[in-house]
């Protein structure tokens, strides 16, 4: 609350402080109290930070029982000594090749399908009707059939992660492609450029935008994927381990759990605008930075 | 299913066409011909100026010669080594302008790109994003793009119908020299008689498909618009295009 407001002040401060100096406006009173520059960035984090304090307190006075609700220090402390131990490394490290793998994979076949789809009426035809309908099944309703097909390895964790991140990438790289400017693939035809140059020169840097937009949702539906995969059946994994605190009602691992899914979560997002802001260098916006 | 069929490579006789075009006639369906049983020869080297008011056939004939249609009806002969120009410079934009110069060139350097960007004077620009380039500056990088090719026959379409007027002078002055150096078969579709006075050996007038003006230009180069004999000839093609000022 206070943040926000914090932050409405010092808006206007700013403007006139930039704008062309205009005689007729007065100057802005070098003593009067202004905040620093960075500050109104910081009460942003403001509240979180309050509702840290809250919940901490909550529970060192009794308020919140910790055997449902660890305190975020009995958390950060489980966290440090999972960390000192290797145990948490370990776990993530299997989550993450996981993660990566079936990644890897939705990339590749919703690349290839895409490119199919959308090269050719025929491979339209033939490829985009069943991925429609496929589509419109709830992935995680596979789950039982994967473990009776794939047994309780690495195979059914990776499908899973694989199958449901293959729809973003697979349905935005299609409309990539049937989106370009037909002018392009037109001067392609007078360049006399073969279908191989065509399609690398021109069909699939004219996508990429499309195709990043589709792993940013990937990425998003591997995390999710991955949650269910490593808590219905797994020996290790950061769902395995906190399916396993669950037994021993262990709430501040599994909190520890819950950080490092959304940590995951927030890194790999970032990752992929970098990605963005460095392959689409040629549109105007990513050079003045301001895309989101 | 492409008839244009290519042109021995390159003759120094001056009579024998670039581009030869018997009994072209293109419809959509059971529509109107757009293009009626069309005759048309370019010499080599010859700047032919095609006007015409619009849905003239003016556009499926450049594309027709382009190879963009096929051709179901007559027949087209045109060298291989052809460059369209379109009104749009069509760069990619997504790589740099030299790349875009030398796409589908395996043997073409940054240093080709180079130098025929330095003819257009663009050479400045070698490293910039296509969506940097003003409009001006977009078009002749899609003349070095036609340029580097060499081809012996070039096709503009419009190429300058997007530019403001002052650029659109600086083109055409532009497009002049290179022809007087390079003297590539031109054919230059447009809308602007002026233009086709200015730069044009010939000017050919379509009006439903078929030729119904072919006027040489034989005047003396550099042109003048104050010329009496530029007026005269002004009048003619305006005429010709259904414009008819007093």
């Amino acid at each position: 609350m206070s943040g926000a407001t914090l932050h409405t002040q010092h808006q206007p401060l700013l403007r006139s402080d930039s704008a062309e100096t205009d005689a007729t406006l007065p100057r802005p009173n070098p003593t009067r109290f202004s905040l620093p520059r960075w500050l109104p960035s910081l009460s942003r984090y403001l509240s979180p930070l309050i509702a840290l304090l809250t919940w901490q307190a909550a529970c060192s006075f009794g308020l919140l029982s910790t055997r449902l609700v660890a305190s975020p220090l009995q958390i950060a402390h489980t966290g440090w000594s999972l960390l000192q131990d290797g145990s948490l490394m370990t776990n993530l490290e299997v989550s993450l090749l996981r993660a990566a793998s079936g990644l890897s994979l939705a990339l590749l076949a919703g690349t290839i399908l895409a490119l199919i789809s959308g090269l050719s009426k025929l491979g339209e035809d033939i490829v985009d009707a069943p991925l429609q309908i496929l589509r419109t099944l709830p992935v995680l309703a596979l789950v039982p059939l994967f473990i009776l097909w794939f047994g309780i390895g690495e195979a059914p964790k990776i499908l899973l992660v694989a199958l449901g991140s293959t729809f973003p990438v697979y349905l935005n790289l299609h409309k990539g492609i049937r989106s370009i400017d037909p002018k392009l693939l037109e001067m392609a035809r007078t360049l006399r450029l073969s279908r191989l140059q065509t399609i690398r020169d021109v069909i699939l840097p004219g996508a990429l935008p499309d195709l990043l937009v589709g792993i940013r949702f990937a990425v998003g539906i591997s995390w999710l994927m991955l949650v269910v995969a490593e808590q219905v059946n797994a020996d290790n994994g950061i769902g395995h381990m906190m399916m396993d605190a669950q037994d021993f009602l262990r709430t501040d691992i599994i909190f520890v759990g819950l950080a490092v899914y959304g940590l995951f979560g927030l890194v790999s997002d970032q990752f992929v605008r970098f990605l963005e802001h460095r392959a689409l260098i040629w549109q105007p916006a990513q050079r003045q930075g301001g895309r989101t | 299913m492409n008839v244009v069929t290519p042109l021995r490579p390159h003759t120094a006789d001056h009579d024998v066409p670039a581009v030869s075009i018997r009994g072209l006639s293109r419809r959509f369906g059971d529509g109107p011909r757009i293009l009626d049983r069309l005759d048309l020869d370019i010499r080599e080297g010859e700047f032919v100026a095609l006007l015409g008011r619009s849905g003239s056939g003016k556009s499926t004939l450049l594309r027709t010669l382009a190879g963009l249609d096929p051709v179901t009806e007559g027949s087209v002969s045109r060298p291989k080594d052809v460059s369209v120009v379109f009104q749009e410079s069509r760069l990619l934009p997504w790589k740099r302008v030299w790349k875009n110069i030398v796409l589908g060139q395996p043997d073409a350097t940054r240093e080709h790109a180079l130098r025929v960007l330095e003819e257009v004077g663009l050479s400045h620009r070698l490293d910039a994003w296509p969506l940097t380039l003003s409009g001006g500056e977009s078009q002749r990088a899609a003349l070095a793009r036609a340029l580097v090719r060499e081809p012996l026959f070039l096709m503009l379409d419009e190429p300058f119908a997007a530019l403001d007027a002052l650029t659109r002078l600086r083109m055409q002055t532009l497009v002049s020299d290179l022809w007087q150096r390079h003297r590539s078969a031109v054919l230059l579709v447009t809308h602007d008689v002026d233009e086709a006075l200015l730069l044009a050996d010939r000017a050919v007038v379509l009006e439903e498909g078929r030729i119904s003006l072919d006027l040489p230009i034989s005047l003396p180069r550099p042109r003048r618009h104050a010329d009496p004999q530029f007026e005269r000839l002004r009048g003619t093609l305006l005429r010709a295009l259904g414009v008819h000022d007093n």
